[in-house]
């Protein structure tokens, strides 16, 4: 027979146990700049990322196609010939959500990654090259796509 | 758990050149089923690459990354038998980490 002190006890522990495991995926995504992802245009996405008005650059590149036939596999890359980049990001303007993605880059790694994104149709494609002393530089390039690999 | 990353490093001069290929739906939340309901968001969300066990590079991903998603960087200072750890979290809590050699 349990008494009601030791059933007590035992919910308390019980709901502990389930504040801390609800509480761990939110605290993995706490890290997540979701409000940057949410974002639909260049400059609001950089500002959720923490940097200033955008600048095109001829320092920073950005590799694709001119056309790409499937729009759910387009492969493109960013890179910046400057010292001092702290990240790297990837936007196509008429996806849902602009932002692709955000690389933190650190001093071990060349500022030049490549990766492959989802175009939903025709758009342009920026390479956001974000410096360490707080400038915000940026190179675009329009990217056809025949078959949108959003939605269908 | 997901299937294995596959990861493939390759010293040149005194940069490593390491591509990653990646099991994953990224599912965009977009799209919808035949019964007319949307699918529900599953991409990866984080990743994170280390060089001898040092973080190199983070990423936080959107699900508009490719389906399988692919990833290229160079490392600086890495030779041949150095260890490649790239790991991913996913925006349901689930995981996967693999490990390849620089050759």
């Amino acid at each position: 027979m349990q008494t009601r002190r030791e059933m007590l006890a035992q919910s308390a522990t019980v709901a502990g146990l389930l504040a801390t495991a609800g509480l761990l995926p939110q605290s993995a995504l706490a890290a997540w700049p979701q409000a940057a992802f949410e974002a639909k245009t260049l400059a609001e996405a950089v500002k959720a990322l923490g940097g200033g008005a955008p600048a095109e650059s001829k320092d920073v590149t950005i590799t694709g196609p001119d056309i790409a036939e499937n729009g759910a596999v387009v492969p493109v890359g960013a890179a910046c010939g400057l010292a001092g980049v702290s990240k790297l990001a990837l936007l196509v303007e008429k996806n849902p959500s602009a932002l692709a993605a955000v690389f933190n880059v650190t001093d071990a790694v060349e500022a030049n990654v490549n990766t492959r994104v989802k175009m939903g149709q025709s758009s342009n494609v920026y390479a956001v090259a974000m410096m360490a002393d707080g400038k915000v530089l940026f190179a675009q390039k329009e990217i056809k796509v025949t078959l949108g690999g959003c939605g269908g | 758990m997901a299937d294995p990353m596959r990861i493939r490093a390759q010293a040149a001069g005194d940069k490593a050149t390491v591509r990653v290929l990646m099991s994953h739906e990224m599912e965009t939340g977009q799209r919808k089923d035949s019964a007319g309901k949307a699918i529900p968001a599953w991409f990866i969300q984080e990743v994170t690459a280390a060089h001898n066990g040092k973080t190199v590079l983070t990423a936080d991903w959107g699900p508009s990354v490719a389906k399988n998603p692919f990833l290229q960087f160079n490392v600086k200072g890495a030779k041949a038998g150095d260890k490649i750890t790239v790991s991913w979290v996913d925006n349901k809590g689930d995981k996967r980490s693999d490990e390849a050699t620089v050759s």
